[in-house]
């Protein structure tokens, strides 16, 4: 303990250089962070999101668009698709399910989903509290919404038109509370679900003008999109081109798009990488220059503890800490530092909302982070190390 | 006390130094004089088990330091030896207090702040015991210093040029500070100097008084006065 105190006073001794290799290392350290942050929730989010959904079917337009919109709900989708279309697609023999997917509006922000209890049961999501609808207007709440809204099981709410806050409220038409899910760390927790009837409910009702009116839009209901699970691996061959080439909508494979998605992020991801590997490079080289300058500064302070007594390795190992404090405050703050970036980051994309993205989250991937940071200290105090180490006290007796 | 016999030190170079016998009792004080590249230097290691001689015999404080190696000779010197260097070489980064607590944590041993204000007491700088280096006066550092020497209660004192650039009145000060302090501690007290005013400023030994005696090295050989 004695040895680290002492290598701390050693340390910010020279405050001036201490804080500008801190400052160095801990922005390389913190770009990592980041880079881990940031990649090990989207990857995380990614699989379990899409995890079981084989292909989604919507309106024609930007596949990607499809799938942010409809299974990680961070986009709007490009239309709706008629009811019928998808009952048809339901009846094709490489299907063994779907779900489907109706937007259009929201609570606080909060995207109200007209589906079927069987999205629940996709993401094994648990009922925490009431239990699920058994007719319109009754809504479920993930356990994210529940929370922030402070909504309770038996209080109603009125949604409002679009998939941001601030449209128009449905003010006729409000839903009741049944349930609350338990967290389940799927996208479910930030969505309010409710029967696909609500939203057609909703909506006629806004906008038929008769009864006649009503009728004809019963006829042409649509859907947003329909989450289609295969019988089997192989449909993945035929059942998209099927969709594509055959019908009025578009067939868009999760796995395919966000792949590209990555591959695209990937050329941004190996820039901020480099730049990171770059700081670190810098930061390390700092710190060899700073820590081998202090030996030969000190070759005679160091000589002198020789003298009283400190074996070679105890004076190596004072010079040792100096690094490993370096280190260790260089992992604390790049760590915050690059947890902050991230936390800025959503907040910046309001992708906090979606859980995509956070900071103050601990991935198992961040603890390279730390390892980094005592790696690149340690390595660059290694030969300044050894020279305290060798350092000769007849240097000390000769020093008039 | 110090005692050589027969001892030489060869250098990597080829070039030898010969060494005459001596016998210095505990608590007596020895004057090494001499110009530079003659050995005092050498001396001065292979009386701390820094460095081994090639051949000879040297016991220092009862210890055959010839015998001792490494992590032995560390434990030794940093108990037997206490060493005022020209320099001081007290860490600015470190207040007066902690330049003792890291000698004794330099000896591997405990850290004890009632001993460092003993210490410091004793020679009238325990006031300073908060200030840095930088903060102190010539006389006041080498109060200090000479403080971490004796820290460690050692039998031998090894004191390298203490009166180096210092005026007449200061140096009168600072061996008559070194000679007292070695006294109360009943140390052997090695003076290394180049300045021939220390000679006249060690007192003759009174009757029964262990003296101090001279040693006046030349290159490659030594002579005892």
């Amino acid at each position: 303990m004695k040895t680290l105190s002492f290598a701390w006073r050693y340390l910010w001794s020279r405050p001036l250089g201490a804080a500008l290799n801190l400052l160095l290392l801990s922005l390389g350290l913190a770009s990592i962070t980041f880079l881990l942050l940031v990649g090990a929730q989207l990857s995380k989010a990614f699989d379990r999101d899409l995890a079981g959904i084989d292909v989604v079917v919507g309106a024609k337009g930007s596949p990607m668009q499809l799938i942010l919109s409809g299974v990680l709900h961070i986009d709007v989708p490009p239309g709706n698709v008629p009811l019928k279309a998808v009952q048809a697609l339901a009846q094709n023999p490489l299907v063994a399910q779907i779900i489907p997917i109706s937007l259009g509006d929201n609570f606080g922000g909060y995207r109200i989903v007209g589906t079927s209890t069987a999205y629940i049961a996709h993401y094994d999501a648990q009922l925490a509290q009431g239990a699920l609808w058994t007719q319109p207007m009754q809504a479920v709440l993930g356990a994210s919404v529940a929370k922030r809204m402070g909504l309770q099981v038996g209080q109603t709410f009125v949604g409002s038109h679009g998939l941001g806050a601030g449209g128009h409220t449905h003010g006729d038409n409000g839903y009741t509370v049944v349930g609350i899910l338990a967290p389940s760390g799927s996208v479910l927790d930030r969505l309010i679900l409710t029967d696909t009837a609500s939203v057609w409910k909703v909506h006629e009702d806004y906008t038929a003008v008769d009864d006649d009116d009503r009728k004809v839009m019963e006829e042409e209901r649509e859907i947003t999109m329909a989450l289609v699970q295969y019988k089997t691996p192989m449909a993945a061959l035929s059942f998209p081109r099927y969709v594509n080439t055959s019908t009025d909508m578009q067939a868009a494979a999760p796995a395919l798009e966000i792949t590209r998605l990555l591959n695209m992020l990937g050329l941004g991801t190996d820039v901020l990488r480099a730049f990171a590997g770059v700081l670190l490079l810098t930061a390390g080289l700092s710190v060899f220059i700073a820590l081998w300058s202090a030996v030969r500064e000190r070759r005679t302070d160091l000589a002198l503890l020789r003298m009283l007594g400190a074996s070679p390795a105890k004076v190596a190992t004072l010079l040792l800490s100096e690094a490993l404090w370096l280190g260790l405050l260089a992992a604390v703050l790049g760590v915050l530092l690059g947890q902050g970036f991230a936390a800025a980051l959503a907040k910046f994309l309001s992708l906090d909302n979606s859980l995509l993205i956070s900071g103050m989250v601990w991935p198992v991937e961040l603890w390279v982070v730390p390892a980094l940071a005592l790696l690149v200290s340690l390595a660059s105090a290694l030969l300044p190390t050894l020279a305290a180490y060798r350092v000769s006290v007849l240097r000390l007796l000769q020093s008039r | 006390m110090i005692e050589s016999t027969g001892l030489t030190y060869r250098y990597p170079g080829g070039a030898e130094l010969q060494f005459p016998d001596l016998h210095l009792p505990q608590g007596a004080v020895l004057l090494l004089s001499g110009p530079s590249g003659s050995g005092k230097s050498t001396w001065l290691a292979m009386v701390a088990a820094l460095v081994a001689p090639t051949t000879g015999e040297l016991r220092v404080a009862g210890q055959a330091v010839t015998a001792l190696r490494g992590a032995a000779a560390d434990a030794w010197r940093a108990g037997a030896i206490g060493f005022l260097p020209q320099k001081l070489h007290l860490s600015e980064a470190l207040t007066v207090q902690q330049n003792l607590a890291m000698a004794q944590w330099a000896a591997g041993r405990a850290e004890d702040a009632a001993h460092i204000h003993t210490a410091l007491q004793a020679l009238g700088v325990a006031e300073l015991a908060g200030r840095l280096p930088q903060q102190l006066s010539g006389g006041q550092a080498q109060r200090v210093a000479l403080a971490r020497a004796v820290l460690l209660s050692p039998q031998v004192i090894l004191a390298d040029e203490p009166t180096a650039s210092l005026d007449d009145e200061s140096a009168a000060q600072a061996v008559s500070l070194l000679l007292a302090t070695a006294s109360r501690h009943g140390a052997t007290l090695v003076i290394a100097t180049h300045d021939a005013r220390v000679a006249g400023l060690v007192p003759p030994a009174a009757d029964g008084q262990i003296g101090f005696q001279r040693l006046s090295l030349v290159r490659k050989q030594l002579s005892k006065a």
